[in-house]
């Protein structure tokens, strides 16, 4: 028994603001950069649902660049994070203030 | 359907953990959790090579990457300070737009539109998981990636190459490499040691 589109966009909007939630409502980097990839990972799951009910895998291949950007964003963040945690010794996103104007 | 529900619950859940966890640690085993659960979702949607792409990209490289970041950051001090955070004013409005749009994404999903197959582009046949030549399988998302899709995936090398690039520039090693005399006389008598030994 095939799973309608509508429960997959469920689905994935929770998991979307779930990951929106966690990166208002934490101040550690490293459980705000999960929070992105769990954003991430909730656009790629619509990808799939879609291209399996249009049958076009363009959606997959898009999926694929998503996956490759997620993980060009937590290489380069969790790089910022070391860098980050070399100079200042706290990487508490609340106590970081060295960019604000 | 039933597959659906079960592990949909589970992505759910283990999503909530992955941000409601204290440590990081447990953050991350958490997010594995999810991430394999959803692998599974993709082998139901007939998506097969993404599934293995998602347990090797992401359980096998990015976790990885975490859990070396969290072992190098908490091996000193202590880097983070106990209590909320410091933008209790955010979380109220924040909740409100969050169940404001789940609202509207729950009217959206049960009005949207029954979707034909056919009435767009339409690559291969569905057929059973694993098998040859069908939608989402291996030979059939290789060949729309080296034909129709080419551009996306030279874009995909081109985004890796720019974030080699930014982690180097960034958390590499900032002096330039100078080997030292001494450094270079260790060399230069394994070498002249390994040609002695026989040319290995």
């Amino acid at each position: 028994m095939p799973v309608a589109i509508g429960n997959y966009i469920a689905l994935s909007s929770v998991m979307f603001f779930i990951g929106v939630a966690g990166v208002l409502l934490r101040r550690n980097p490293l459980v705000m950069l999960m929070s992105i990839e769990l954003m991430f990972n909730a656009a790629n799951l619509l990808f799939m649902a879609f291209a399996r009910a249009w049958l076009a895998n363009a959606g997959q291949v898009f999926a694929f660049l998503v996956i490759t950007v997620a993980a060009a964003e937590a290489a380069i963040g969790l790089a910022i994070v070391v860098t980050t945690f070399r100079s200042e010794k706290n990487v508490d996103v609340d106590e970081i203030r060295l960019l604000r104007g | 359907m039933i597959a659906f529900w079960v592990l949909g619950a589970i992505v759910v859940a283990s999503a909530v953990w992955t941000i409601a966890a204290k440590k990081p640690v447990y953050s991350v085993v958490a997010l594995l959790v999810n991430f394999a659960t959803l692998a599974v979702l993709y082998v139901t949607l007939s998506a097969e090579f993404l599934a293995v792409m998602q347990i090797i990209v992401y359980s096998g490289a990015i976790l990885v990457l975490f859990v070396f970041v969290i072992a190098l950051l908490s091996s000193g001090v202590a880097p983070f300070s106990a209590g909320p955070n410091r933008m209790p004013n955010a979380a109220a409005p924040a909740i409100i737009i969050v169940l404001t749009a789940l609202g509207f994404l729950a009217y959206a999903a049960m009005h949207a539109p029954a979707v034909a197959p056919g009435s767009v582009h339409t690559t291969s046949a569905i057929g059973p998981v694993g098998a040859a030549g069908i939608f989402g399988s291996v030979a059939d998302f290789g060949k729309a990636l080296f034909t129709v899709q080419l551009l996306p995936f030279e874009i995909t090398a081109l985004i890796l190459m720019v974030a080699v690039i930014g982690v180097v520039a960034l958390a590499g090693d900032q002096r330039p490499y100078v080997p030292t005399r001494k450094h270079a006389l260790e060399v230069e008598r394994d070498v002249r040691e390994a040609i002695l030994r026989g040319g290995e």
